[in-house]
């Protein structure tokens, strides 16, 4: 049963707590807030440029003139292209989670509300979308899309919508057998009021567990889409081109394929261990 | 159950239709013409002309869907310009690659998955327990994009042990062949392999707490048989949901493993299709594995309800 | 200790049982130094209310006390000639569903929901006797033809959700008389069975006994099971053991209070109807802190100052009657039912 986030603060501090006592959780979390942080202030932290090339400084090995992480095949810093690329994965990761959480959920609500003849034509169009895997059908999106920023948050936020649209349907259909639903509609409350100050609330707690670990599967399927070379447009630092690049290099400049992937699986890592932590706090019922 | 599994494929029929209507709607979004596109900016004028009528481009869109159905009811998948070759001649000739390599991660998935979840659950909070959930997170973490080319560093590059690219070939020997399987069958298998742990721990500790289980040891049978016999095969439901989940993963991951080590399968045809702007093949390889994906999930229903015979009476997942 | 001729008729003696519990760091004496003693063919009662250690003192027979958390720290439990509390796991493998058994209180979750009755049966002939699966199967159907269950050819093949909650009490009582075990231990076997069937339940093991000569271990919170079945009680509160006698005896002069309140609280309540209402106002004691005197002096309505400050040795106070009190004279604890009698009414 999802307990509502109707009840404010009070319930927000207990969350937070029991995320703290959590040892793994205050792991995530704390990875989480570095990155983001990382993110927010790139510029202050990078050291150069992250386009900035330079002509036989390709190559350079880890921490000589300046560079901390050495550079890339183009001489650009490693360590600056990797601050960067922070930016790109978390934007990616939290705009795609969110425009698959709002479409989805939108539609999840439709179909669970409304039931009938509505809900399995989306329900049906959820399971077409759900019998492709995500990653390829981000990847067949992106062919049709093309490169670049926004095309790469709007191919995995569609690749978001089913799983979205299922687990608010499901909850709603819950929901709703719950009586108060039914004493709210005779009292003559419209559909809208019920369905967004009813329903919805009781959807949060999964919802954001949910989104919280569909974050880290967006950011995972962004370095895949770049290192495919179907994400962010060249020269725009993204940790999945820098793989890519890094790949063709391997021999020669092993770092930029090792730092690049840390990065990957550290954020990743601290997203999902978040994520376990919200599942424990809020919906223990929910599986892995 | 004969008449379950019928209902089942006849259910897949609308979802198949929706697939296919998904699949249509996406490679007609395609910006400008695809013909031209496919032809490159040296094609003639004529060319592109030609390939517009034989793609039925100028048919009304209606009429485009309609055929387009009719053709993949038969299996028709259109034909490759730049492989000159049938779409599904080029899907089938990589497709027992690409189940190699997925049965072989599966394969590693299971039997170091689930022993390892199970081992977590007997040992709760235990050193072993502590170590084989820290592994099994930073598994489901894993970029296995990154992690395919960290083994090929290791393995191939510093150690020299075993090859980074390319499928063996039986005649070379059945130790060549599997020299080639293991790197990219690791790689695959990692995400399953953690997440399979991760469930049958959690499972198996719900279940090990039931009365069942304390039955089970009361009649003073072997405690390989009070885990292996009663408490797994109750554990077993929520494992085989996410198997059926997991297909989906080790699919999609055949898509990047096989980019990576030059694995000749569906993946590798798609990305190398996306290169050379061959929507045909992309098209067609996609449906083809939605397709496979729909059928291996009727599969795995089909199983559930083998193994657990209250399914119907029963919502799922446990109780209390 | 005991002379050899009683020894002989013995079955099972157990001595000062302890088991505690640890969790987070403190301690939990769920049994604090029981003694049972129980001969062939005989059935004996342990009562007490939830909480009480009824149940872990059974579990602790068995030896299936979940570790951790619990472990049976002090004690010896003799059972047809040797200690099990000594013995290896492989040899209790070998005591469990052969010559001790166990069913329990919920037939509807003690059954495993995805293994074929018979094969839940035949598992544990098998695990006890060298036998074919044919045979097993053969002696499976007479074991539910036994506990009265038609069609066994047929009900063998089904699953446990198949049969109502009596029927699976029958295939539970039936699992555990496979082996023709010398004890069976029942840990509330009734209690979540409707009514009717409880009384049907509580024939079948009278028949079975009187049939099989097994000895009983019955663990019940109500008294009306153990007046059906018990050739003696043993009461239990809070990990101890307060009073223990025959049956008889224990209706005919209850003489700890706690027995006394369950007694009133059964002949109040149990004619009508089988609520559960708590029996004795309060609650019993939290075992995990440490406690001084009589730990139900707290609820006892004849408590002393000695009962707060000393705890009361289990003693002989008459012929086979083992009281835990310190009023023990008799006139005292008449004097003292008198009072109270008179006050409540």
């Amino acid at each position: 049963m999802a307990q509502a986030i109707v009840n404010d603060n009070k319930k927000k501090n207990t969350l937070l707590r029991k995320l703290l006592k959590n040892k793994l959780a205050s792991i995530g979390l704390v990875i989480v807030a570095i990155m983001t942080i990382i993110a927010i202030f790139a510029p202050l932290i990078a050291t150069h440029p992250p386009n900035e090339m330079s002509i036989g400084k390709s190559f350079l090995p880890v921490n000589t003139e300046g560079h901390l992480l050495g550079t890339d095949n183009y001489g650009r810093d490693l360590f600056s292209r990797l601050i960067y690329g922070t930016r790109i994965s978390m934007i990616v990761g939290i705009a795609a989670v969110l425009f698959g959480a709002i479409f989805g959920t939108l539609l999840g609500l439709l179909a669970g509300y409304f039931g009938g003849r509505l809900d399995s034509m989306i329900m049906r169009t959820m399971d077409g979308l759900f019998a492709f895997p995500f990653i390829l059908l981000a990847i067949t999106l992106m062919t049709v899309l093309g490169q670049g920023l926004v095309n790469v948050i709007v191919a995995i936020g569609i690749a978001n919508i089913p799983g979205f649209a299922r687990l608010v349907r499901g909850q709603v259909l819950s929901v709703k057998e719950e009586e108060f639903i039914e004493v709210t509609h005779s009292l003559g409350a419209t559909h809208k009021r019920i369905i967004f100050s009813h329903i919805l609330p009781n959807c949060m707690a999964p919802l954001i567990v949910y989104g919280t670990m569909s974050t880290a599967g967006a950011i995972i399927s962004e370095a895949a889409l770049s290192f495919l070379g179907l994400g962010i447009q060249p020269p725009t630092a993204s940790w999945g081109s820098i793989l890519k690049d890094g790949k063709d290099f391997l021999v020669l400049n092993p770092q930029m394929a090792t730092y690049s992937g840390i990065c990957i699986l550290l954020t990743v890592l601290g997203i999902n261990l978040l994520g376990d932590g919200l599942r424990d706090a809020l919906d223990p019922k929910m599986k892995v | 159950m004969g008449s379950y599994i019928l209902k089942r494929l006849i259910n897949l029929i609308p979802t198949l239709l929706v697939v296919a209507i998904i699949v249509f709607v996406i490679t007609r979004l395609i910006p400008g013409d695809p013909a031209a596109v496919m032809l490159g900016p040296q094609a003639s004028v004529e060319d592109v002309a030609n390939l517009r009528d034989e793609l039925g481009l100028n048919e009304s869109v209606p009429a485009q869907f309609i055929s387009y159905v009719a053709d993949l009811a038969q299996l028709n998948l259109g034909h490759s310009y730049s492989y000159s070759e049938s779409v599904i001649g080029l899907i089938l000739e990589r497709f027992p690659n690409t189940v190699i390599l997925a049965l072989a991660a599966l394969v590693i998935a299971v039997v170091i998955g689930i022993p390892a979840g199970i081992l977590a659950a007997r040992k709760q909070n235990k050193m072993i327990d502590y170590a084989v959930m820290l592994v099994s997170l930073v598994g489901v973490s894993m970029p296995i994009f990154w992690l395919g080319i960290m083994l090929v560093l290791l393995f191939s590059v510093n150690l020299g042990w075993l090859p980074a690219t390319g499928m063996g070939s039986l005649e070379d020997g059945v130790w060549t062949y599997i020299k080639h399987l293991i790197l990219p069958a690791f790689a695959l298998a990692t995400i399953p392999m953690a997440t399979f742990a991760r469930i049958t721990r959690s499972s198996m500790l719900e279940v090990i707490s039931q009365d069942y289980i304390k039955t089970a040891r009361s009649k003073g049978i072997k405690e390989y048989l009070v885990i292996g016999k009663h408490a797994f095969k109750n554990a077993l439901t929520p494992i085989l949901t996410v198997l059926g989940m997991q297909i989906s993963n080790l699919l999609g991951g055949a898509v990047l493993t096989e980019t990576i080590f030059s694995w000749p399968g569906m993946g590798r045809l798609i990305v190398d299709a996306i290169d050379k702007r061959d929507f045909v093949v992309v098209q067609g390889t996609v449906i083809f594995i939605a397709l496979i994906f729909v059928l291996i999930n009727l599969a795995v229903d089909i199983l559930y309800k083998v193994v657990n015979p209250k399914v119907n009476l029963e919502s799922d997942g446990g109780k209390k | 200790m005991k002379v050899g001729e009683v020894m002989a008729e013995r079955l099972l003696d157990v001595e000062n049982l302890t088991v505690e519990f640890i969790s987070g760091g403190s301690t939990m004496k769920a049994v604090n130094g029981v003694n049972l003693q129980l001969d062939k063919k005989e059935t004996l009662g342990i009562v007490g209310e939830s909480g009480s250690g009824k149940s872990v003192t059974a579990t602790a027979l068995m030896r299936l006390i979940p570790s951790p958390p619990g472990k049976i720290t002090n004690g010896k439990i003799h059972f047809n000639g040797r200690d099990l509390v000594g013995i290896s796991e492989k040899e209790m493998r070998n005591v469990r569903g052969n010559e001790m058994s166990m069913i329990f209180q919920d037939p509807i979750t003690s059954l495993n929901p995805v293994l074929t009755v018979g094969n839940q049966i035949i598992e544990v002939i098998r695990a006890h006797e060298k036998m074919t699966k044919k045979e097993a199967s053969t002696k499976a159907v007479e074991m539910l033809k036994m506990v009265g269950i038609p069609e066994p050819e047929k009900r063998l093949k089904m699953y446990p959700h198949e049969f109502s909650g009596g029927m699976r009490q029958r295939v539970m009582i039936a699992i555990a008389l496979a082996c023709n075990p010398k004890l069976l231990i029942a840990d509330e076997p009734t209690t979540a069975l409707d009514v009717t069937v409880q009384a049907q339940i509580l024939d079948l093991m009278k028949n079975l006994q009187q049939n099989h000569g097994t000895a009983i271990i019955i663990i019940t919170h109500d008294l009306g099971v153990v007046w059906e079945l018990c050739d003696k009680v043993n009461v239990m509160y809070a990990g101890r053991t307060v009073e223990s006698t025959t049956t008889k005896q224990l209706y005919d002069n209850p003489l700890h209070p706690y027995t006394w309140g369950l007694l009133e609280s059964q002949i109040t309540v149990g004619i009508q109807e089988q609520e559960r209402l708590p029996a004795i106002p309060g609650s019993p004691p939290d075992l995990s802190k440490s406690l001084s005197g009589c730990h139900f002096s707290a609820r006892c309505p004849m408590a002393t100052d000695i009962c707060r400050s000393n705890v009361p040795e289990l003693m002989e106070v008459q012929d086979n009657h083992f009281v835990a009190c310190h009023l023990q004279s008799r006139e005292q604890i008449v004097a003292r039912k008198e009072g109270i009698f008179n006050a409540t009414t």
